[in-house]
């Protein structure tokens, strides 16, 4: 009888340390804000194109930590969609919409003799990348471009294209190996043969 | 001497060496190709950028590129020659590309540009040697052409205790550096000494594989007869040991760790080639222009190395060597171990090139299908790096790139012994380069996100902080203007100056009625102290209302005179004539307290004095300036100066009524003082004469005005229109001041009524009359092209607020007057007079007087100010708010077509050269400054109709 009280008496006291201590470090290590959020954030490309149907990467990434899909960014494209589900343990879903798998890296240029200085693009540009000023020709800091097309609709005389960054010797990368062919290749030389019979 | 000890690594594979194929033949060279293609990439880091354009000669060893950056090189002519293109074409780049070359034509010549070397390098700093070879163009030319001095450069950081040579050369079929020491182990020597030199290790050490005895052979002759401290180590053939850090780990064994360099466990790795191009450098002069290259293969007739040029396409070496077309099934660049296939014959040599294999099907057959991966371990066998290349291969195939380079995939060298060995045939190589590639692009791809962010962030920052500031600053309007609408009535003038132009005469008006407010309260609080007889309270606001009334005394005299500075700056008259009147005023003051003083202490003989010397200096003031005006009146005829002369004259006028009110003023306090009767005679005769000659001076001055307003240049137009407007105001202070001398006057003395009143008449008069030349200059402006509607408006609104402030600024001096009067009244009381005594001196009169005149000025204020709103500016308050926008669009940009029309006109003046065209320019401007401006016109029209 002793001995199941003394079980008792040390489980309770036990819980009893571990529950302060736990309370404690709950106030001590308390942590501002959504942590997901951000390593979400990290892993959105950061465009802030608003095709996700919000204002900015951030928003997005509040949203998908609210249970939004992780689909709706067309510039991350499906490794992004990818690395969303990594990271939230979800199904990786395949890209909402029309968007491209793997998205082609691409800058808005201003053909600058048909700019009238109206500003409007630097305004809609959310990382200032566009130069100028009213009634000035304005340009486009092609690094700082992320290529989120929001400043092609509202210019007012559609001088601004997004075109291709296109691959130089620098940004030139190895293929990835076709890998193990599916059907059989060449391997063994009676096969082929017999497959020519077939 | 001892031979060093030479230790071993893991791994490596022995295939066939196929070395001795290039070897047969003596060192070739080759002649000169048509045109030598020069890659501005021919090095690490970011391309040198041309110092030659097309068509320049060129010189033999002429810098033609100049390095551009920290980890970029030099570039010369191989030849001379002319420059003809610089351009893209294909270069030695796995990946096939064009990129910038310079092209240059010999000429045949083969001229030296004059090159000395640098015989002094043993006694010169040693950052001047590296910078020279910088110079020199030389780059590492075993491998990725590091730019040397940034690799000595590096080693200068840590003492070293190994310099190595790397002259192992462990993939099959090259040649190039056997040969190389084969022929010129001499130069390769000399060119090791400098380099010890430069860096002075402990140790220096050729590293060589044990296939190339003649080669072993020469370097021990050579050192031998040099008596040199340089070590031959002869390490055992084994694929990849000419790898820089399995030659250290050979010849040391010492492991560079992963992500470091060699330089920081104190060994520095050279190749054999540099070092003779730092010999040639050094000791001739001679920049890296040309390097030893093996051609071989099964394709070649007669494979060999040769002294080639850089920049000399592939397809005239293999011309040279004899290229069996129906032989060549792969053209190789670099090793069949680490090399890449070519595209294209027309890719030149470059400073890297130290192979150009020409292969039979046979010899490279096609790589075998992949299949799949046995685990049979044998890459890990041969891994010269100790890695786990099945492990990676399976990270690789599955992007699992964080753990890809947690197994420290970029510690793999690619040197292709994994794949060599692979029973699957999997292209474990190509996996690696890829997975690399992709986590250096996402690793970019990260840091330009990052970026972004930062810049989306401060943007937003910044939008958010400008709407702050908005908000903050309509909320301080917010809270500005209940609190003005609670203090007297002076206060909502207060922005008035800054919406008007802000004229020093407005601002000292302004202040003026402030200061006046300021007075009115003292005195109030100075009444009911005495009517409760604090007497010490008493004393104190006495002090402080005789210092606002000296405050009130000089804004007034700056009120009167500052117009004159801004109006007469052209003639020089004018700034004496200012300072006579300044010496009027002060002398006035003077005056003025003097008597004051008299006035308490009656029976002082000095003060008596001091007044009548004042009184004296006074008139003498009055006189010369009186002299000075009369100077200005004759000499001018032009319009302007006429108009000037005018309003001196009213300024005049100005002035002497108020002294003339001030001098009453005291007159009624003292009312037998006889000298200030006598003065108030003077004073009134000067104004007289002033205001004669005022009237002689205006009338010609609306036609003047009339003419000016008829001009069609608009800014002339409204230029005049200022003046007219700023003429009424000071004409109408003028009336309003002698309409207030004149109410005075009707209290103390009836002699001067008549005189006054038919002034005040004239007063007015000259206000109508310049009131109508305004409204003339308003209609004229109206109809004229040029002037815009915004022109229009805004004087009339200014014209409407000038003329409140006055009313104002006259209700606030009416208010004081008032309580002047009462005062007055009060201090007679004190003094003990009679009631009778104070009516005889007609006090009671004038403070009905001042009552009359400050009630009629409240109700005049509350009826104009309306009435004037409604009358001046109706298109502001009929139109529509939209329509308000729309007229504003069509402004701009009206004046945006005459700003246009402006600048080409500026333009054409400027650049007579393309006047064609800028008239051209200039025509289509006009036009669509016409569209613009009818369509304005269009829209106020119907504005002004509704």
């Amino acid at each position: 009888m002793l001995t199941i009280l003394l079980a008792v008496g040390i489980l309770v006291a036990l819980s009893l340390v571990f529950g302060a201590v736990l309370g404690y470090a709950n106030v001590r290590f308390k942590v501002d804000g959504d942590p997901i959020v951000d390593q979400i954030d990290a892993i959105l490309p950061q465009t802030q194109c608003g095709q996700c149907g919000h204002p900015g990467c951030r928003p997005y990434a509040d949203a998908i930590s609210n249970g939004e899909a992780i689909n709706k960014c067309p510039p991350g494209g499906q490794a992004t969609v990818q690395a969303l589900a990594d990271l939230l343990d979800v199904e990786a879903l395949p890209l909402d919409g029309d968007a491209e798998e793997s998205p082609v890296k691409r800058v808005a240029v201003i053909r600058e003799d048909e700019c009238i200085g109206c500003t409007k693009c630097i305004q809609a540009c959310p990382v200032d990348a566009i130069l100028g000023a009213a009634k000035q020709m304005h340009t486009v800091i092609a690094d700082e471009c992320t290529g989120c097309d929001l400043c092609i609709e509202p210019c007012p005389v559609d001088c601004i294209d997004l075109v291709d960054v296109g691959i130089n010797t620098k940004t030139w990368s190895w293929e990835k190996p076709n890998g193990v062919a599916t059907h059989s290749a060449n391997i063994i030389a009676t096969d082929r043969s017999l497959e020519a019979q077939a | 001497m001892q031979a060093p000890v030479v230790y071993s690594f893991h791994g490596g594979i022995h295939p066939p060496e196929n070395k001795t194929q290039s070897l047969q033949l003596p060192l070739g060279r080759p002649t000169l190709p048509s045109e030598l293609v020069l890659p501005l990439g021919q090095h690490i880091g970011q391309p040198s950028r041309p110092l030659v354009e097309i068509g320049s000669k060129v010189l033999k060893g002429q810098p033609v590129a100049i390095n551009n950056g920290f980890l970029s090189s030099f570039l010369h002519a191989p030849t001379s020659g002319t420059v003809t293109g610089i351009e893209l074409r294909p270069i030695a780049h796995p990946s096939g590309l064009d990129d910038l070359c310079l092209i240059i034509e010999p000429d045949g010549h083969d001229t030296w540009i004059e090159h000395s070397g640098l015989k002094e390098w043993q006694s010169i700093s040693k950052t001047d040697v590296l910078a020279y070879l910088s110079e020199m163009g030389i780059v590492g030319m075993g491998g990725a052409g590091f730019p040397t001095q940034v690799k000595l450069q590096g080693a200068h950081k840590h003492p070293l205790s190994h310099f190595i040579i790397n002259a192992a050369e462990c993939e099959p079929y090259i040649t190039a550096d056997d040969m190389l020491i084969r022929e010129r182990s001499l130069e390769l020597i000399l060119g090791i000494e400098i380099l010890q030199h430069l860096v002075d290790a402990e140790h220096v050490i050729i590293g060589i594989e044990d296939n190339k005895p003649t080669a072993i052979a020469e370097l021990k002759k050579v050192i031998g007869e040099r008596n040199s401290t340089i070590q031959v180590a002869v390490v055992p053939t084994k694929y990849p040991s000419g790898g820089e850090k399995q030659l250290i780990k050979l010849l040391t064994n010492k492991e560079v760790p992963s992500g470091r360099h060699p330089a920081d466990i104190g060994v520095l790795c050279q190749n054999v080639g540099t070092c003779t191009a730092v010999y040639d450098a050094i000791y001739h002069g001679k920049p890296l222009i040309s390097r030893y290259t093996t051609l071989t293969g099964d394709a070649l007739e007669a494979p060999q190395n040769v002294e080639v040029l850089l920049g000399t396409p592939v397809s005239h070496l293999l011309e040279y060597a004899g290229k069996i077309n129906n032989k060549l099934a792969r053209l190789v660049m670099g090793g069949p171990m680490m090399g890449f296939t070519l595209d294209s014959h027309l890719v030149p040599v470059v400073k890297t090139t130290n192979c150009i294999l020409a292969a039979s099907n046979s010899e490279l057959p096609q790589p075998a299908p992949e299949q799949s991966c046995i685990r049979c371990g044998m890459c890990e066998q041969a891994c010269p790096a100790s890695l786990l290349p099945q492990q990676l291969l399976w990270f690789s195939k599955s992007q699992e790139h964080e753990k890809a380079e947690h197994y420290n995939l970029f510690d793999c060298i690619e040197c292709g012994a994994c794949s060599y060995v692979c029973p699957s045939s999997i292209p474990l190589v190509q996996y690696y380069r890829h997975t690399k590639a992709e986590i250096r692009e996402s690793k970019e791809a990260a840091v330009k996100s990052d970026i972004a962010k930062q810049r989306f962030e401060a943007r937003k920052a910044r939008q958010e902080a400008e709407a702050a500031e908005k908000e903050a600053k309509r909320l301080a309007r917010q809270k500005a203007t209940p609190a003005k609408s609670n203090e007297a009535k002076t206060a909502p003038k207060k922005p008035a100056p800054a919406v008007s132009d802000s004229n020093d005469s407005k601002k000292a008006k302004v202040d003026l009625a402030i200061a006046k407010s300021k007075l009115k309260k003292l005195e109030k609080t100075l009444l009911e102290a005495q009517e409760k007889e604090h007497t010490e309270d008493i004393n104190t606001i006495q002090l402080q209302v005789n210092a606002v009334k000296k405050d009130i005394t000089d804004l007034e005299a700056k009120v009167v005179s500052a117009p004159t500075p801004k109006e007469t700056t052209k003639t020089v008259m004018s700034d004496d004539a200012k300072k006579a009147k300044i010496d009027v005023a002060l002398i006035g003051t003077k005056l003025k307290k003097a008597q004051k003083q008299l006035q308490e202490d009656p029976d002082n003989s000095e003060l008596k004095d001091k007044v009548s010397n004042f009184e004296q200096e006074l008139k003498a003031a009055q006189s010369k300036l009186e002299s000075l005006v009369q100077d200005k009146v004759s000499p001018p005829v032009e319009k302007k100066a006429l108009s000037d002369e005018a309003k001196k004259a009213k300024v005049d006028v100005a002035l002497i009524s108020t002294k003339l009110k001030k001098v009453e003023k005291q007159l009624a306090d003292d009312p037998n003082n006889t000298e200030l009767k006598g003065k108030i005679d003077t004073f009134k005769n000067d104004l007289n004469a002033a205001k004669e000659r005022l009237s002689q001076l205006s009338p010609p001055e609306p036609s003047t005005s009339q003419e000016k307003v008829e001009k069609p240049v608009s800014a002339a137009d409204q230029e005049a229109q200022k003046k007219l407007k700023i003429d009424t105001a000071i004409a109408k202070a003028a009336a309003k001041k002698a309409d207030k001398a004149l109410k005075k006057a009707i209290d103390i003395n009836a002699d001067n009524i008549e005189n006054l009143t038919k002034q005040v008449a004239d007063a007015n008069a000259r206000v109508k009359e310049l009131e109508a030349a305004v409204g003339k200059g308003q209609t004229s402006s109206s109809t004229d092209k040029e002037s815009t509607d915004s022109s229009e408006i805004k004087p009339t609104q200014k014209v409407v607020t000038d003329e409140e402030k006055k009313r104002k600024i006259d209700l606030a001096i009416a208010k004081a007057a008032v309580n002047k009067a009462k005062k007055g009244i009060v201090a007679l009381k004190e003094q003990g007079k009679s009631e009778e005594e104070i009516a005889a001196l007609g006090l009671p009169e004038k403070l009905n007087a001042a009552e009359q005149k400050l009630a009629d000025l409240e109700s005049g204020d509350s009826q104009k100010t309306p009435s004037n709103e409604h009358l001046e500016t109706p298109p502001k308050k009929v139109s529509s708010e939209p329509d308000k926008e729309t007229l504003k669009q069509h402004k701009v940009a009206a004046a945006l077509a005459k700003a246009q029309v402006n600048k080409l006109t500026r333009r054409l003046e400027l650049e007579p050269d393309n006047a064609e065209q800028i008239k051209q320019e200039l025509e289509q401007a006009k036009q669509k400054q016409q569209e613009a401006d009818s369509k304005l016109e269009a829209l106020t029209n119907t504005q002004e109709n509704r």
